[in-house]
């Protein structure tokens, strides 16, 4: 489903001295399939803009289109439950959705909201706990008994189990150990590569877009700052710079070195292992 | 949120009325909340209707979102109106229609009643839309600290008021962001039957009980990692303290009291 927003505003509590304009005027368009991060720091409207994806919010102004639905300011939209079962959303710190007497239950609990069949449903809960990594015994537990961690987890399998053609992640890996975010991330990248699904990443980190996004928008005030491919958009240092953010270290690195050394290596995202290579051929042969 | 209801809500200002002294606004309030009933007639009600909108307007909230947050009330105000335009059957019929008629007395009647009201709400979202709940707290511990002589925990009281107080909105907060969460997982509070829609509650109020908990929890743990031992022996940040500014109102509300009772009947 493409994804397209035509000068869309939004206005909390219009007309009262607490009016706050949180989107103005965004025009954008995110293609079928692709992985778009959207970053900015607090207060850009980020979370404003993706609860305009599965219909939470209705624009002031302007027009919203997810595939055939379309939304505006003052038409509502009958097929809203449909939309819902085709835009999942992980929202920041999912876990404190869960209140199911059992893991199961609460994965469960969308896929039957949408309509699925019980039989099928069960199948989905498996299937979504094992890609989150939610051992049989955990399924049968009550999801406050979990760690942490396992709450993310056991929350992220929840919106898998819905099997969405569009996913919202809205920092999904905010506070869980490096090792857990890494995890996650590469699941849901590998989701997107193996069903083709639209994912669109909402992050404070720049590494994350480079690493797994193939374009990104960086939001500023409620306004579209800068996009493009994360090597473009990595071009622009100081206009980065001057809202707050930086580049990542391996870009940084490689700026730098392309610089010192006049190479024109890429600014693609390359592993450690890769850029480590790509040095070495450079300054050639110098082993230990 | 969209929410329009403003009892309660703070609304951040410099104006004369929003740095009174919170307690010097508490008593106003009070006597003023007993005085409405003294009035009687045409001059009595016309002189607390202007000094409630003098008062309005020099808080210098607008005057068109104030009438929009009392939407609800409006409601009841026209409700009583209706109530005793139909049900009051005094003085002479102006409107007949077989056993059906409206008395002049059931207009009078309800006119006053609705006029009184809304005297009432108005002054009282007053003080709520220009004191922060701080103030209000901290204008109520110090006005029953006399209670304490016969072991009154006023301070106790207090805190429970300031932080419950302090909690609303973080609450308000909590419930939009999971609503929204279960609204994303297919959850339908709008439509459907009325035993779906209340079952349709139950995946919002377990996680509000669970943060509710939790935060409790948290803000216990953190009151006493710094220092918190209840009342005693301890110091405030702001001292309330009468000023110029609170002796005038006290002159001007004891002059409109005056003049209160010179022209009523």
């Amino acid at each position: 489903m493409d994804i397209t927003f035509d000068q869309v505003s939004y206005i909390y509590q219009p007309r009262t001295p607490f009016e706050h304009r949180a989107l103005n005027n965004i025009s954008l368009h995110i293609p079928e399939g692709s992985f778009v991060a959207i970053i900015g720091h607090t207060g850009s409207g980020k979370s404003t803009l993706i609860q305009h994806l599965n219909g939470l919010l209705r624009p002031t102004e302007g027009e919203v289109t997810i595939g055939p639905f379309t939304m505006t300011q003052g038409k509502k939209l009958k097929e809203m439950k449909e939309l819902r079962s085709k835009v999942g959303v992980v929202f920041q710190y999912p876990e404190h959705q869960l209140f199911e007497e059992t893991v199961r239950k609460d994965i469960a609990f969308g896929p039957l909201n949408f309509g699925v069949s019980k039989e099928d449903a069960a199948k989905r809960v498996n299937a979504a706990a094992s890609s989150v990594g939610i051992s049989h015994e955990l399924l049968e537990r009550s999801p406050f008994e979990l760690s942490g961690g396992q709450m993310r987890r056991a929350a992220i399998a929840g919106v898998l189990a819905t099997k969405p053609e569009v996913y919202v992640l809205d920092e999904p890996t905010a506070g869980l150990d490096p090792k857990g975010q890494i995890e996650i991330m590469d699941m849901f990248k590998q989701i997107h590569q193996q069903e083709k699904v639209t994912t669109i990443l909402v992050t404070h980190s720049m590494e994350d877009a480079l690493k797994y996004a193939d374009y990104i928008m960086i939001l500023n005030q409620g306004e579209k700052y800068l996009e493009g491919t994360p090597e473009e958009v990595f071009q622009e240092e100081a206009r980065i710079q001057d809202v707050q953010l930086r580049l990542p270290e391996s870009i940084r690195f490689l700026k730098q070195f392309n610089e010192k050394f006049e190479t024109n290596l890429s600014l693609e995202y390359q592993s450690v292992s890769s850029i480590a290579k790509n040095v070495q051929a450079v300054l050639g042969g110098y082993h230990e | 949120m969209s929410n329009y209801m403003i009892v309660g809500q703070y609304v951040p200002g410099t104006s004369f009325i929003h740095r009174l002294d919170p307690r010097a606004k508490l008593l106003i309030i009070f006597f003023y909340v007993i005085f409405v009933f003294f009035a009687n007639n045409v001059w009595s009600y016309a002189l607390l209707t202007l000094f409630v909108l003098v008062t309005i307007i020099s808080t210098f909230i607008p005057l068109r979102f104030i009438a929009k947050g009392l939407l609800p009330v409006w409601f009841l105000i026209l409700f009583t109106f209706l109530l005793h335009l139909f049900l009051t059957k005094e003085g002479p019929a102006v409107f007949e229609l077989g056993t059906f008629s409206i008395h002049l007395g059931g207009i009078q009647m309800g006119l006053v009643i609705a006029l009184r009201f809304l005297l009432l709400i108005l002054m009282t979202s007053l003080l709520t839309l220009t004191t922060t709940p701080i103030e209000i707290t901290d204008a109520i511990e110090s006005l029953l600290h006399p209670l304490k002589k016969v072991k009154f925990p006023v301070h106790e009281l207090a805190l429970m008021m300031s932080i419950s107080l302090r909690f609303i909105p973080t609450l308000m907060q909590e419930t939009d962001k999971i609503s929204k969460a279960q609204a994303s997982r297919g959850v339908d509070y709008r439509t459907g039957k009325l035993k779906e829609r209340l079952k349709a509650i139950i995946p919002l109020l377990v996680p509000l009980f669970v943060s509710a908990f939790k935060r409790a929890e948290d803000l216990a743990l953190a009151m006493e990692a710094r220092g918190y031992q209840g009342g005693e022996g301890r110091t405030k940040l702001r001292l309330l303290q009468f000023g110029i500014r609170d002796y005038i109102a006290f002159t001007l509300f004891i002059l409109v009291i005056i003049t209160l009772f010179i022209v009523r009947n």
